[in-house]
């Protein structure tokens, strides 16, 4: 699988460092969200053919995008463009404040875009109404068949200046696609923007595949498969194809991720009917043992400083979350609560883990502080679980399955998110069935 | 309408009240049946069961969560033990699966835990260690597809099967 690795030159031109008047307030979850125009792109008359792009239609197509992306995070309402009262390229320039405040925008996007010499030139520029000034404004160029990519590091730089954090747009989602019958599923690893498009995919589905996870500093994949049936940890370089078994384990190794540097796969190794905590680093090869304990061990996860690791353990009777130190010293349960607990994943922030509990058969994905305070059940269903944190750790992709008839019928699995908030939950689009989804870190980072 | 015609519609009547009558104990046994086949959370029925050879189940069944024996299972890996000690150039491989109510991580273990209680009691039983092989799907192939107790009694389970 070949990546085009792209570079974009970001070249600020204009930051206003004004205090701006609108604020978007993204504790509270989407009570009220943003009215913001996305005005169409205006693309110079200029501009050259580039392959089969419909280069008269990008302008239009970029803020569809954006808006899409505006409208998924539940802060920002983006407004219906027929009100529009201002052409595009017009307004990119000075707005008329006024007559944009009279639709209700809060905030306008504006831009312009020129393909030349086989380069896509992108500016935009973000307004805020009320006070009448250019709270940002970025210029960029990059090849144009990075167009879809341009609309997402669009929206990222505006959520950042909007809510003051950073955004999640120019990432992707790796996950499970499954298709066929419940008791014959065909799985195969996919990768797709985080909007849904450009989904590819990865394996064949001659062999069974399972949690696939993002190195969170480059386009690494640790997955499990059972290729020769032999259920082991894989690592995948997704921009050249090339995978390798991790480690050489006699035995079933699952549960991969990777330390949050990157250099480490930490994952369950079960030998004898007992399950263990065991990390490779991925240059030296060495490998460490984590846990001891004859109770199963698994799905562990680093906290971002890396100086932790949040894992799953039945060593009580029952399966609950446990913390400890990144050497296994130091093991303290952290859930104590009605039911029971799995997939503890730690919040790249740091602040936070997030899980699955099980309780009277019903599933929910929560949150709850490290020290197992402060849980918070964000969604309850008939089945969900494998919480993945979006890069800034604002929202959760899981997936959920639905009850099966007599014969299997009536069974899906597709991946939604839903804000730390608890609000929002939303279907994300897939072209099959999915499981086990795994966010990106910011492409353009 | 003549005395004949009456006693042909009487008896045509009387079948089909049999018929129906059959009907409800039957289906009622079935799903008197149905419960009965759970014991404990356990799955004590045939449904689903294979056989190594005749007289010999393939699979042993375990209640949520536990990869313990129950006595049955321990009768039926007795079974296997001695069709194994006739069979001395035979192997196999032990299938450990969950059912679809956990966590997919968790099952895997679970499956590998039940595999390996299975395991464990053909080796005390005899059977050679070398000649027993273990592999975990966790909730990844249902026997049962059904979203239902019943089914996922039944997924949740060890199988033997013969790999040469």
């Amino acid at each position: 699988m070949k990546i085009i690795t792209i570079a974009i030159f970001l070249n600020f031109f204009l930051i206003s460092k004004v205090l701006a008047l609108i604020e978007v307030d993204i504790t509270r979850g989407n009570l009220d969200p943003l009215p913001v125009a996305v005005s169409p792109l205006h693309v110079d008359i200029n501009s050259e053919e580039y392959k089969d792009l419909r280069v008269k239609e990008l302008g239009e197509e970029i803020s569809k995008i954006i808006e899409i992306n505006f409208k998924n995070t539940g802060l920002f309402n983006p407004l219906k463009k027929d009100a529009f009262v201002q052409k595009p390229d017009i307004a990119h320039l000075k707005p008329r404040f006024e007559d944009w405040r009279l639709i209700k925008a809060q905030a306008l996007v504006t831009g312009k875009l020129l393909i030349k010499d086989q380069k896509l030139k992108v500016e935009f520029r973000l307004w805020d109404l009320a006070a009448a000034k250019e709270m940002t404004a970025l210029a960029f160029t990059t090849t144009p068949s990075n167009w879809r990519r341009v609309a997402h590091i669009i929206s990222d730089k505006i959520y950042e200046r909007l809510t003051g954090e950073e955004g999640y747009f120019d990432t992707r989602i790796i996950y499970v696609a499954e298709s066929g019958p419940k008791n014959q599923r065909v799985k195969k690893l996919a990768i797709m923007d985080q909007d849904g498009s450009n989904t590819k995919y990865l394996t064949l589905g001659n062999e069974l595949v399972l949690t696939p996870r993002f190195n969170p500093t480059n386009q690494m994949v640790t997955y499990m498969s059972y290729f020769r049936n032999m259920p082991r940890v894989y690592l995948l370089d997704i921009e050249t194809g090339t995978q390798e078994i991790v480690g050489n384990f006699p035995g079933m190794t699952f549960a991969p991720r990777f330390s949050p540097d990157g250099k480490k796969i930490i994952m369950s190794f079960a030998k004898d009917g007992n399950s263990d905590i065991y990390t490779m680093d991925i240059e030296t090869r060495i490998v460490e043992r984590i846990t001891e304990h004859s109770s199963i061990d698994t799905s562990p996860s680093f906290s971002p400083d890396g100086k932790f690791i949040a894992f799953n353990s039945d060593r009580s009777g029952l399966q609950q979350l446990y913390v400890m130190r990144s050497d296994g010293s130091n093991v303290k349960r952290i859930t104590f609560g009605k039911g029971i607990y799995g997939t503890p994943v730690w919040s790249p922030r740091g602040d936070l883990i997030a899980f699955t509990k099980m309780h009277k058969g019903r599933f929910y994905i929560g949150v709850m502080r490290t020290d197992g305070t402060g849980e918070r059940l964000l969604t309850e269903n008939y089945y969900q679980e494998a919480p993945s944190w979006s890069p800034n750790g604002r929202v959760l992709v899981f997936y959920r399955e639905t009850k099966a008839g007599e014969k299997g019928e009536g069974f899906s699995a597709k991946l939604w998110s839903i804000d730390i908030t608890g609000y929002n939950e939303r279907k994300l689009s897939t072209k099959t069935d999915a499981s086990d989804p795994s966010w990106s870190s910011l492409l353009s980072k | 309408m003549n005395l004949g015609e009456k006693m042909t519609l009487k008896t045509n009547l009387k079948n089909i009240l049999l018929v129906i009558f059959t009907t409800l104990i039957l289906s009622a046994c079935s799903t008197a049946k149905k419960s009965a086949d759970i014991e404990g959370d356990v799955y004590t029925g045939k449904e689903t069961v294979e056989y190594l050879a005749s007289g010999v189940p393939d699979r042993v069944f375990f209640a949520t969560n536990k990869s313990s024996l129950t006595t049955a299972s321990r009768a039926t890996l007795r079974k296997q033990a001695t069709f194994l000690r006739k069979n001395k150039n035979l192997n196999v491989t032990i299938e450990g699966h969950a059912d679809e109510r956990g966590t997919r991580e968790y099952n895997l273990a679970l499956g590998e835990r039940r595999a390996n209680a299975a395991r464990d009691y053909l080796m005390t039983y005899g059977i050679s260690g070398k000649r027993i092989s273990v592999i975990s799907y966790g909730k990844e192939k249902p026997v049962n597809p059904k979203s239902s107790p019943v089914a996922w009694s039944q997924n949740r389970r060890a199988v033997t099967v013969k790999v040469n």
